[in-house]
C-alpha cells in the first residue's frame, strides 16, 4: 500500500467501483446489447448487400441477352436504337459501344478507358467511372459486363451500384447511433440500479448494521410501491418489531424477576436470621418450616417461569394429539368444582351438544384452561361474594373457542393487554396469593398453538376466550396418526 | 429395600442417601454414568434413582440398556430439565417415574416407595383393606365397618390410589399425576379440597381416622395414628 501513488489510488478506486453491483450489471448490459446490435447490423447489411448485388447481376444479364437479341434481329442499327431507347429510361444503366478501333459509337457514359472493354466477361465486375453531375464529373462505381459483337464492335452494359454503397453507409450510421444509445441506456441502467434499487439494499445493510450496534428503534423506509423491496423492508421491520418486543420482554422479565423474587428471598433471609438468633427451639423449628414453605413457593415460581420460556421458545409443538375440548373442560370442572363450591360459588360447563376437537398438546391446553379457571375463581369475585364461573365452548369452520367467564370486578380496559405479561399483578389482586405467571403461560400456550386470546368485559365480570385452530393451521407440525 | 442412586452431584447424593437410610432403606451410590451402568448390571436393587445428565454417560442410555436386556427394575429418572417433554423422553426410554429438580426429599421418598411397591410380585388385588375400610375394585364399592359409602368416580380413584399405597406417603403431585393425569402444578392446591371432601365421607363420625395429612409431604391412609 503506497497511498502516495496516485495511480495505485485511482486503480483501487476503480476496482471498488467495478465491484459495485450497479456498475457490473450496467457493463454486462452494455456488452450484451452491443454484441447483439453488432450481430444484427452485420447480418442485415450482409444480406441486403447480397440481395441487391444479385438483382444488379440479373438486370445486367437480362440487358445483355436483350441487346444480343436486338443485334441478331436488326443488326447494329437496331442495337443502337434499342440502346438509346434504354438510356432514356429513368433507372437507366450504363451503356457503351465502341468500334473495332475503340472509338465510341453510342452510350451514356462520358468516357471509358479502352481497357474497360477489353475482355469478354462471364460475370459482371466492378468498374470505376466518371459521371457528369451538375456540370462536373463525379466518380461512381458500377458493375459492368462487356461483350463483343460478331463485327468486332464491343458493347458494355452496367449498372450503377452507388445505391448499394449508400445503403451500407446508412447501416453504418444507424449502428453508430444505436451504439451511442446503448451507452446512454447503460448509463441510465447504472443510475437506476445504483440510485433506486441498490441504494435500498444499501439502506437495509445500514439499518441492520445499526441494529447490530444496538439501536433497535430504526426502521427501513417503505416506499409504498409494494415492490420486492417494500416487502423485504416490511418483513425486516416486522422482525425488528418482534425482536424489540422480545428484548423489551426479556428486560421487563429480568426486572420483574429481580423485583418479585427479592421480596420472598428477603423474607427467607429474615426468618433464618431470626431462627439463628432465637434460643427457643420451638420458634426455630417454626421458622424453618416457614423457610421451607417459602422456598417451595420460589421453586414453583421458577418452574412456572421455566415452563413459560420453554413454551415461548418452542417452535415445535410436541405430543400433538386430537383433543376433545369438552372432555378436557369436564375434567377441569371436575377438578375445580370443589374449590368453587368451597368458596360458596359454582363452576359450570355450558351445554355442549357435540365434541369440539382441536389438535394440540393436551397437557398444555389443560394447563392453560386450569390457569384461567383458577384465576376466575381467585380474582373473579367481588368482596365477600361467591365466584360464579362458567366455561363455554363454541366453534366456527376452522376454530374452536373456549371462554371462561366470571361475574367478578373485571379488569379495566387499560390493563387488559398487560395481564398476559409475566409478573403482572393488578392492584386489585395484589394481596391475593399468586405469582403473576398464570396468564403469561396461557398466552404462551395459545401462541404456540397458533391461536388467539381475547379479553372482554362483561356486566359484571370478565370473559377470557381462547380461540384454537382445529387443524390445518398446524401446517408445520407433524400430527401423529392414531 | 435396596436402592441405587446414580447422581454426580455428591452433596445432593449424600443428602439423599442419608434421607433414604433414615427411612430404613439400604442405599448404594454411583457418581458417574459408567459406575452407574456397572452397578445396575451387577447388583440387585428394588429401585434405581437415575440422574439424567451424568459425566461419562447419559443416564437415559443406561435405562434403555437395562430394558433391552430385560432388567425390569423400577427406575425413577431425575432431571434438571424437568418439563413436559423431558418427562415424556424419560418415560419413553424406559423410566417408570420422573421427577424434576429441584425436588423435595419427601417427594422423592414417596415416589421411590411407590415404585418399589408396584414391583412386588403377586396376583392383581381385587380389593384393598385398611382397618375396617374396604374398597372393592370389581364392584366399585367402598364400605366402612360394613356400611356402604357412596363416592364420586374421581373420589373412588383417589381412595383407590391412596389405599394401594396404604401405609406410605402419597404426595399431592403423585395424586395429580396418577388420578388426574396432570403433570403440571395448579397454582391453587386443589388436591387439598378434594381430600377434605373425601375425608368427610370416609372419616366423619369415626373414632379412628384413616386418612392422614402428613405435614410438608402429602397424605397417607393407614390404621392408627401416626
Amino acid at each position: 500500500m503506497t497511498p502516495s501513488n496516485p495511480f495505485a489510488e485511482g486503480f483501487r478506486a476503480l476496482r471498488r467501483l467495478l465491484r459495485t453491483t450497479a456498475v457490473r450489471l450496467s457493463l454486462l448490459y452494455l456488452v450484451v446489447f452491443t454484441a447483439f446490435s453488432v450481430f444484427l447490423v452485420v447480418v442485415v447489411t450482409h444480406d441486403a448487400t447480397r440481395i441487391l448485388t444479385q438483382q444488379v447481376h440479373e438486370a445486367i444479364d437480362a440487358d445483355v441477352a436483350a441487346l444480343q437479341d436486338q443485334y441478331r434481329r436488326g443488326g447494329l442499327v437496331r442495337l443502337v436504337y434499342a440502346l438509346e431507347d434504354r438510356t432514356r429510361r429513368p433507372d437507366a444503366g450504363l451503356y457503351y459501344v465502341v468500334d473495332t478501333a475503340g472509338n465510341p459509337i453510342a452510350g451514356n457514359v462520358a468516357e471509358l478507358p479502352p481497357a474497360a472493354l477489353a475482355g469478354e466477361d462471364e460475370e459482371p465486375r466492378p468498374l470505376d467511372y466518371l459521371r457528369p453531375e451538375g456540370g462536373r464529373d463525379v466518380r461512381h462505381v458500377a458493375l459492368v459486363r462487356a461483350f463483343a459483337l460478331d463485327n468486332g464492335f464491343r458493347v458494355l452494359v452496367g449498372r450503377d451500384i452507388g445505391e448499394r454503397e449508400r445503403l451500407r453507409t446508412v447501416f453504418r450510421k444507424a449502428f453508430r447511433y444505436v451504439a451511442a444509445l446503448m451507452v446512454v441506456i447503460a448509463g441510465v441502467t447504472w443510475w437506476f440500479l445504483s440510485r433506486r434499487v441498490l441504494r435500498r439494499i444499501d439502506e437495509v445493510s445500514w439499518a441492520s448494521r445499526r441494529i447490530v450496534d444496538g439501536d433497535l428503534s430504526g426502521r427501513l423506509p417503505v416506499s409504498g410501491s409494494g415492490d420486492e423491496f417494500d416487502r423485504l423492508a416490511a418483513g425486516v421491520n416486522e422482525m425488528l418489531e418482534r425482536i424489540g418486543e422480545l428484548m423489551g420482554g426479556v428486560k421487563g422479565v429480568s426486572d420483574a424477576i429481580a423485583h418479585d423474587l427479592k421480596t420472598p428471598l428477603t423474607r427467607l433471609r429474615n426468618r433464618v436470621e431470626a431462627a439463628l438468633a432465637s434460643d427457643d427451639p420451638e420458634a426455630a423449628h417454626q421458622a424453618l418450616e416457614a423457610v421451607l414453605e417459602e422456598s417451595n413457593g420460589l421453586i414453583r415460581t421458577f418452574d412456572a417461569l421455566l415452563m413459560i420460556s420453554r413454551v415461548e421458545a418452542g417452535s415445535t409443538l410436541s405430543n400433538v394429539t386430537e383433543i376433545d375440548l369438552v372432555a378436557l373442560a369436564e375434567e377441569v370442572v371436575e377438578l375445580y368444582e370443589p374449590v368453587a363450591e368451597e368458596a360458596g360459588g359454582a363452576l359450570v360447563l355450558g351445554e355442549c351438544r357435540q365434541k369440539y376437537v382441536v389438535h394440540g398438546n393436551r397437557e398444555l391446553i389443560a394447563q392453560a384452561l386450569v390457569n384461567l379457571v383458577d384465576n376466575a375463581i381467585k380474582y373473579g369475585r367481588r368482596d365477600g361474594a361467591a365466584p360464579h364461573v362458567e366455561i363455554r365452548i363454541e366453534q366456527d369452520a376452522e376454530t374452536v373457542t373456549v371462554s371462561v367467564r366470571d361475574d367478578g370486578p373485571g379488569v379495566p380496559e387499560a390493563d387488559r393487554a398487560r395481564i398476559f405479561e409475566r409478573f403482572t399483578r393488578l392492584e386489585a389482586s395484589r394481596n391475593a396469593p399468586g405469582s403473576g405467571l398464570g396468564l403469561a403461560l396461557v398466552a404462551a400456550v395459545v401462541r404456540l398453538h397458533k391461536g388467539e386470546i381475547r379479553v372482554d368485559g362483561l356486566d359484571p365480570g370478565l370473559m377470557v376466550s381462547l380461540r384454537l385452530p382445529k387443524t390445518g393451521s398446524f401446517g408445520r407440525y407433524a400430527i401423529p396418526r392414531a | 429395600m435396596r436402592i441405587l442412586i446414580v447422581e454426580d452431584d455428591r452433596e445432593a447424593a449424600n443428602y439423599l442417601v442419608k434421607a433414604l437410610k433414615e427411612a430404613g432403606h439400604a442405599v448404594e451410590q454411583a457418581n458417574d454414568g459408567e459406575d452407574g451402568a456397572h452397578a445396575v448390571a451387577t447388583g440387585a436393587f428394588d429401585v434405581v434413582v437415575m440422574d439424567r445428565m451424568l459425566p461419562r454417560r447419559d443416564g437415559l442410555s443406561i435405562v434403555q440398556e437395562m430394558r433391552a436386556r430385560g432388567d425390569e427394575t423400577p427406575v425413577l429418572v431425575l432431571s434438571a430439565l424437568g418439563q413436559v417433554d423431558d418427562r415424556v423422553d424419560g418415560l419413553k426410554a424406559g423410566g417408570d417415574d420422573y421427577l424434576a429438580k429441584p425436588y423435595a426429599v419427601s417427594e422423592l421418598l414417596a415416589r421411590v416407595e411407590a415404585l418399589a411397591r408396584r414391583r412386588r410380585p403377586g396376583e392383581v388385588e381385587t380389593s384393598y383393606r385398611v382397618g375396617d375400610l374396604v374398597l372393592d375394585r370389581l364392584s366399585h364399592t367402598v364400605t366402612r365397618a360394613g356400611e356402604e359409602i357412596v363416592l364420586q368416580p374421581r373420589e373412588f380413584r383417589l381412595l383407590e390410589y391412596l389405599m394401594k399405597n396404604a401405609g406410605q406417603v402419597v404426595t399431592r403431585t403423585m395424586l395429580l399425576e396418577n388420578v388426574w393425569d396432570y403433570h403440571f402444578d395448579p397454582q391453587t392446591n386443589v388436591i387439598d379440597v378434594h381430600m377434605s371432601r373425601l375425608r368427610a365421607k370416609i372419616d366423619k363420625g369415626q373414632e379412628k381416622p384413616l386418612l392422614h395429612t402428613v405435614r410438608g409431604a402429602g397424605y397417607m391412609v393407614r390404621e392408627g395414628v401416626k
